[in-house]
C-alpha cells in the first residue's frame, strides 16, 4: 500500500482514544479491522490525516447473551461470529453473512462495527442488524448513547456515528418462541459485495401466526434497507406461500437499485423479489427446526 | 499408463518428483524482482491518462518537483531529445514510450515521476499537473472502419484509416462454392472477449546502469530474457549500450502467461533514467496499473460458419475476423504470422475445405493481443470451430459426441495435411473422447437431462475436443524480428558426476527446475536431483528465445535430451576405453554402460564422468559438456477431450459446474503430477474468460473494471473439482516425443464451459451465447426473449 502521508497512534483506552478524536476532529478516521478503510487509502479515494487504531482498547470484543440481550462489542472479528457457539445454535444469520464477506484473511481482521460503522449499504451487516432491530452503542467523551438501528444509517458512507465518537457494541433483543432467522446474498464471484441480499428474521406461534418479522436488505438502495411494506403484509398473518410473494414483490418494488456491472434495476429488482422468497423460507424452516 | 524407464533414485521422465524449486517458494524465499534493493536506488511511478484519447496541453512538474525526495519527472519531451519517445513493437508497429502530444488510450504513461523512495515517487505522481484536451474516443472496432472514423494513428505519414491489416488462408473460392451448395450451413456472430493474464507478481524491473564500465544491468520480469537484450542493443546501441554491454537477468517470475513478453514503456523509461543519471531504477506496477494499461490478450470479433451434410459430416469451415488492437498492434507473435496460429482453426476433424480472413483495426483502447497462456490465437480458434461443432450438430439434430466421433480425423491418418496448412503430427482423438465420455458416464448424463428438462430443470453437458499446435517453431518459419525460434540447452557435468544444466528459457512456474533435470537423467542416467537448472541470465545461459506459447518441452526440452544424448556418447566411447570393449559391444542401461552378455563388466555414469576429466582417452577432449540448440522440424499438436457438466438454477440463473473432465494428450508425459498442476492452473485460467472475467469499456473508453473488485478472476472457491486424465500419444519427430501441455486446458476449456451452458438454455431456442457467460447475462438473455417477465 502507497497511500497519502498520516499520523497514527494506537491508544491503550477509551479515552485516550475520545481524546484524540476529539482533537483532530474530521481529519481523523479510526482504524478497526482496516478492511473497508486500507483499500480506501491505497486507492487514495481516503487520505486521513490521523488514524486511531483502536485495536489494543479492552473490552471491545465479546459474544454474550445478558439481560435479554445478545451483545456483540464492536471490534468482534468476522471471524469470531464465525466460530462462535451461541452465534451458531442460535443466530445462524450471522455465520450465513460472515461466510459471504470477503475471505477468510479479511475475516479474521474485519470486525463487526466496523461493518456497520462504514456506513455502506453494500456490507453485509446492515441489513442483518436491520432485520434483528438491533441497538447500536456509541460512546465519547460525553458517554454512552444507544441508537436503534432504524435511525443508524444517514446516507451514503453516513450514520449517526459522530467523528468525536465510537461505535463500541451492538444489541440484538434475544427473540423467543419459534424463531429462524436466515441470510443469504447473490455474488459474482467469493468477495464480491452483494448483487443482492436478503436478511430475514420471523417468529411464528403455535397456529404459524407471525409474531416477529424483520427484512433487511443489501446493496439494492443507497442506504440499507428494511424492507417495511414487506413486514407489514406477513405480521399477525397466518405465513403462506402466497403471502410470502406479496412480501417479496413488495420489496422488490421498495428497494432502489443502481445499475452497475452487476446487473441493471430490473434485474436486481428480480433477484431481490427471488431472494425474499427463498430466504423467508429458510428462516422458517429454521423456526420449525 | 506411464511406465519409467529409469529407477525412483534417477527420477527420469514419468516420475511425479517433487518441484525442487519449491522448497524457496514455499519458504517465501524467491527472489522476485521487487525483492531486488541495490546502494542508491531510485524510485519510479508513472503519470497515467485520465482519457482515453486527449490531446496534452501542458505538463506542469513544479508542485511534483517540490515533494521532499522527488528528483526529477520525465516526460515524452525530454525522450524526445535522446530519440526514446518512441520504440517499437514485437509486430513491427510503433508504441509511444512517453506522449509529446497526444494520449491513445486510458492509463497510458504520460510522465515519469523518479524519487528516492517510493512513497515520494507516489505522492509525486499526485502531484504532477496535465492539462488535457479530450477528444472522442473510437472504442468500437466496427466503428472504427467506417469511412467517418477519425484516423487514430496520425503520426503514422499518409495513414487515412484505422485498418492495420489483411490475412486470409485456405481456398476462398472452393469455401464459397461449398457454401453456396451444401445442404446445411451454420453462422454464429462470436466475441471472445477482451482479457488479461492477471498474473500475481505485476510487471516490473530495476535498471542499473554503470557510468563507469558504462555497462547496463537489467532485472526484469520478462519471459524472453535473451531476445530482450537483443531489444535493447537494436533500440538503444546508438547510445552506447551495445549487446556486450547488456546483462538482463530474469529472477524468479511470479507468473507470466504471455504478459511478459511484450516490452513495455516503463521498462523503457527506467532505462533511460539510469542511464542519464548513473543510478539504479526500480520500477514496480501497482495492480490497477498492470491491469489497466498492460498488454490485453484475445479480442476477437469472429464470424464462424460450417457447412456440412443433413446426415452430419463436416464439410467446410469459414471464419472472418475483426481484431481489436487497441492503438498499436502490440502482440508477441511469431513475425510472419499477424493471428499467431489461429489457422488451427480447422480443428480435430477431417475435412478439406476451408477459408479464414482476418482484419486489424486501431482503437483507443491499450494496446496488445499477447498469447495468454496460449500458443498464439489458438484459443480463439478452438472457440471458433468448437462452437460451431456444436452449432452444426444441434442443426443436424445429432448428438454432439456423436457427431464428434464421426467427423474426427482418424489415428491412422496422421500425419495429416490441414487445409489450412498445417502437418498434425499425430493423435488419437476417438480414444480421448471415449475415455472422457466414459468418465463421466456420458449416456446416464443425457437420460439425466432429459428427465430434468420434462420438470423444467436446466442441466447442460458441453464437449470441447480440440487440437492445440505449440512448439514454436521451426527456423523455416519462424522468427521474432528475424531471429528464429530455436531453443537452447548447455549440460556441463562435474567431475563428481553432478551437473549444472542452463537453457534459454524462463520459467515463470512451470517447474523447469524439475522437468528439464529429469529429462537429463533420462537421457544419463544422473540423477534429477543431482542437476542443477539456471535460467534467466543472459551473461551465463546460452541464447534462446524464452518460455511461451508451451514452447520450452518441445524446443529447449528437446535440446536438453540432444545434448545429453552428445554426452552419452562420448560416455559411451569412455567406457569402451576402461573396459577394453569397442563401442558395439556396449549396451546402455540408465546410469551404466556394460559388456553385452557380460553385465558385471560395467561403467556407471558417474565413473564415466570422472574419468573424463582424470583417464580419458589419448586424443579425447577433456570434460563433460554439451551444447545443443534444437530447431524443431514441426510443430508438435497436443489434443485434449474435455467434457463439462452444469446446473443451471432456474430463478438466478447461478451457473454450477458440476463436473469437469479434462483428457489430455501431450504425448509423453515428464512429470505426472506438474503436468496435472498445469491443467488445473490452465482450467482455471480456461473458467475464467467462459464465466467471469473480461475487460470493459464504455462508449468513451474508460474501462469500468479496472480492479480485481471488479475484474473477476475465479478462486479457488468457484473452480469445481477437476477430473483430469490423459491418453499418450508421443510426437514422431520430437526427441522424447513429448508435446507441450501448459495452454492445452486454457485453450480447451472455455468452448466445453459454453457449450454446456448453451446446451442447459437450448430449450429456450438459444444457439449461442458470447463468453463470459454469466447469471445477469443470461436473465438478459431470457428476458429479451420473453421466457422471463
Amino acid at each position: 500500500m502507497i497511500p497519502a502521508p498520516f499520523d497514527y497512534a494506537a491508544p491503550a483506552t477509551l479515552a485516550e482514544a475520545f481524546s484524540l478524536l476529539e482533537q483532530h476532529g474530521d481529519e481523523a478516521k479510526i482504524l478497526a479491522g482496516g478492511h473497508s478503510l486500507i483499500p480506501m487509502m491505497k486507492l487514495r479515494f481516503a487520505s486521513p490525516e490521523f488514524l486511531v487504531d483502536i485495536n489494543n482498547i479492552p473490552g471491545l470484543s465479546h459474544i454474550k447473551e445478558e439481560n435479554g440481550y445478545l451483545k456483540i462489542g464492536a471490534l468482534t472479528r468476522e471471524t469470531e461470529l464465525d466460530e462462535s457457539e451461541v452465534i451458531r445454535s442460535k443466530y445462524p444469520i450471522f455465520t450465513d453473512a460472515s461466510k459471504l464477506i470477503a475471505d477468510p484473511q479479511v475475516r479474521n481482521m474485519g470486525t463487526v462495527g466496523g461493518n456497520i460503522a462504514h456506513g455502506d449499504a453494500a456490507n453485509d451487516h446492515p441489513a442483518v442488524m436491520l432485520a434483528l432491530r438491533a441497538e447500536v452503542d456509541i460512546s465519547s467523551s460525553e458517554g454512552t448513547r444507544s441508537v436503534p438501528i432504524d435511525e443508524f444509517f444517514y446516507g451514503f458512507y453516513m450514520t449517526a456515528v459522530q467523528p468525536h465518537e465510537i461505535l463500541t457494541e451492538i444489541r440484538i433483543p434475544i427473540p423467543n418462541g419459534k424463531t429462524g432467522n436466515a441470510y443469504h446474498k447473490l455474488e459474482r464471484k467469493v468477495g464480491d459485495y452483494a448483487t443482492a441480499g436478503v436478511a430475514v428474521q420471523i417468529t411464528i406461534d403455535d397456529a404459524g401466526v407471525c409474531t416477529y418479522i424483520g427484512i433487511g436488505l443489501t446493496n439494492v438502495n443507497p442506504v440499507p434497507l428494511r424492507a417495511v411494506r414487506s413486514e407489514e403484509v406477513l405480521l399477525g398473518q397466518k405465513v403462506t406461500d402466497e403471502l410470502i410473494k406479496e412480501a417479496a414483490k413488495y420489496a422488490s418494488e421498495d428497494c432502489n437499485p443502481s445499475e452497475d456491472l452487476r446487473g441493471d434495476e430490473a434485474y436486481k429488482r428480480s433477484m431481490v423479489n427471488v431472494l425474499v422468497k427463498r430466504i423467508i423460507h429458510k428462516a422458517l424452516e429454521r423456526a420449525h427446526a | 499408463m506411464i511406465r519409467c524407464k529409469t529407477s525412483k533414485e534417477i527420477s527420469g521422465m514419468g516420475h511425479s518428483m517433487k518441484r525442487k524449486e519449491d522448497d524457496r517458494f514455499l519458504q517465501g524465499k524467491g527472489n522476485y524482482v521487487d525483492d531486488i534493493q541495490l546502494p542508491g536506488m531510485l524510485h519510479m511511478d508513472i503519470v497515467r491518462s485520465p482519457y482515453a484519447y486527449a490531446k496534452i496541453k501542458s505538463i506542469n512538474t513544479e508542485a511534483a518537483l517540490a515533494v521532499p525526495g522527488v528528483i526529477a519527472v520525465v516526460t515524452g519531451k525530454d525522450l524526445e531529445q535522446y530519440n526514446l519517445h518512441w520504440m517499437p513493437t514485437l509486430m513491427s508497429d510503433t508504441q509511444m514510450v512517453l506522449p509529446t502530444d497526444t494520449v491513445m488510450y486510458q492509463s497510458q504513461e504520460v510522465a515519469a515521476v523518479i524519487a528516492t523512495d517510493r512513497y515520494a515517487a507516489r505522492d509525486g505522481r499526485e502531484a504532477v499537473m496535465v492539462e488535457y484536451e479530450p477528444m472522442k474516443a473510437v472504442v468500437d472496432p466496427y466503428k472504427a472502419l467506417e469511412p467517418d472514423a477519425p484516423v487514430l494513428r496520425s503520426d503514422k505519414e499518409g495513414k487515412t484509416d484505422n485498418h492495420i491489416w489483411h490475412w486470409e488462408v485456405g481456398d476462398k473460392d472452393a469455401t464459397e462454392k461449398l457454401f453456396n451448395e451444401a445442404d446445411v450451413v451454420v453462422k454464429e456472430q462470436m466475441h471472445i472477449p477482451r482479457i488479461h493474464v492477471s498474473s500475481i507478481e505485476t510487471c516490473g524491473c530495476v535498471a542499473d546502469y554503470d557510468k563507469v564500465e558504462n555497462h547496463l544491468t537489467m532485472y526484469m520480469t520478462t519471459q524472453a530474457p535473451h531476445a530482450i537484450r537483443t531489444v535493447i542493443a537494436l533500440v538503444a546501441g546508438h547510445v552506447g549500450l551495445t549487446e556486450e554491454k547488456v546483462r538482463v537477468i530474469s529472477p524468479d517470475i511470479g507468473g507470466g502467461f504471455g504478459g511478459k513478453v511484450p516490452v513495455y514503456p516503463g521498462y523503457v523509461i527506467a532505462i533511460a533514467v539510469s542511464f542519464l543519471v548513473g543510478k539504479p531504477v526500480k520500477w514496480v506496477e501497482d495492480r490497477s496499473e498492470n491491469l489497466q494499461a498492460d498488454s490485453f490478450a484475445r479480442d476477437y470479433h469472429i464470424t464462424a460458419e460450417m457447412a456440412g451434410t443433413k446426415e452430419g459430416k463436416i464439410l467446410g469451415t469459414r471464419f472472418k475476423i475483426l481484431a481489436d488492437h487497441g492503438y498499436t498492434d502490440a502482440a508477441a507473435n511469431p513475425s510472419k504470422f499477424p493471428t499467431g496460429l489461429f489457422s488451427i482453426g480447422t480443428g480435430s476433424y477431417d475435412y478439406g475445405t476451408a477459408y479464414m480472413e482476418a482484419d486489424a483495426v486501431y482503437t483507443n483502447k491499450p494496446p496488445g493481443g499477447v498469447a495468454y497462456r496460449c500458443s498464439f490465437r489458438v484459443t480463439e480458434a478452438v472457440h471458433a470451430i468448437e462452437r460451431i461443432t456444436d452449432r452444426f450438430a444441434m442443426e443436424v439434430g445429432k448428438d454432439p459426441a456423436q457427431l464428434r466421433m464421426e467427423n474426427f480425423i482418424k489415428k491412422e491418418d496422421f500425419p495429416w495435411k490441414s487445409p489450412t496448412g498445417w502437418e498434425y503430427d499425430s493423435g488419437d482423438y476417438h480414444a480421448g473422447l471415449k475415455l472422457a465420455m466414459d468418465t463421466v458416464e456420458y449416456d446416464k448424463l443425457r437420460v439425466e437431462q432429459a428427465e430434468k428438462r420434462k420438470n423444467g430443470e436446466l442441466m447442460g453437458i458441453g464437449i470441447s475436443t480440440f487440437t492445440e499446435i505449440v512448439g514454436a517453431g521451426p527456423s523455416k518459419d519462424f522468427d521474432i524480428l528475424g531471429i528464429k525460434m530455436f531453443d537452447s540447452a548447455e549440460i556441463r557435468v562435474h567431475p563428481t558426476g553432478k551437473a549444472i544444466a542452463r537453457f534459454g528459457t524462463k520459467s515463470q512456474g512451470q517447474g523447469h527446475e524439475t522437468t528439464y533435470a529429469q529429462i537429463i537423467a533420462e537421457e544419463l542416467g544422473i540423477p534429477a536431483a543431482h542437476i542443477q537448472i539456471e535460467e534467466g541470465d543472459t551473461d551465463t545461459a546460452p541464447y534462446g528465445l524464452g518460455t511461451y506459447a508451451s514452447r520450452s518441452t518441445p524446443t529447449a526440452g528437446a535440446a536438453a535430451a540432444v545434448a545429453a544424448r552428445k554426452l552419452r556418447d562420448k560416455a559411451k566411447k569412455i567406457a569402451a576405453y576402461l573396459l577394453e570393449v569397442s563401442e558395439e559391444d556396449l549396451e546402455w542401461e540408465p546410469g551404466k554402460f556394460f559388456v553385452k552378455g557380460a553385465p558385471e563388466k560395467v561403467k556407471t555414469i558417474q565413473e564415466l564422468v570422472f574419468a573424463a576429466y582424470t583417464n580419458h582417452p589419448q586424443g579425447m577432449e577433456a570434460g563433460f559438456e554439451a551444447t545443443h540448440y534444437y530447431d524443431p522440424p514441426n510443430l508438435t499438436f497436443p489434443s485434449g477431450a474435455y467434457i463439462c457438466v452444469v446446473d443451471i438454477d432456474k430463478e438466478t440463473f447461478e451457473i454450477k459446474v458440476r463436473r469437469f473432465v479434462a483428457i489430455d494428450d501431450c504425448g509423453n508425459i515428464i512429470n505426472p503430477m506438474i503436468v496435472q498442476g498445469q491443467v488445473h492452473g490452465g482450467l482455471t485460467q480456461g473458467l475464467a474468460p467462459a464465466m467471469y472475467e473480461e475487460l470493459i469499456y464504455d462508449e468513451d473508453g474508460n474501462i469500468l473494471n479496472g480492479t480485481l473488485m471488479d475484474y473477476l478472476v475465479p478462486t479457488a472457491v468457484e473452480s469445481p473439482s477437476w477430473e483430469t486424465g490423459h491418453t499418450v500419444t508421443p510426437s514422431p519427430h520430437h526427441p522424447i516425443g513429448a508435446k507441450g501441455v501448459g495452454e492445452s486446458p486454457t485453450v480447451g476449456a472455455p468452448p466445453a464451459i459454453a457449450n454446456a451452458i448453451v446446451d442447459a438454455l437450448s430449450p429456450y431456442g438459444i444457439t449461442h451465447m458470447d463468453i463470459p457467460i454469466t447469471p445477469y447475462k443470461i436473465w438478459k438473455t431470457l428476458k429479451a426473449k420473453g421466457v422471463i417477465e
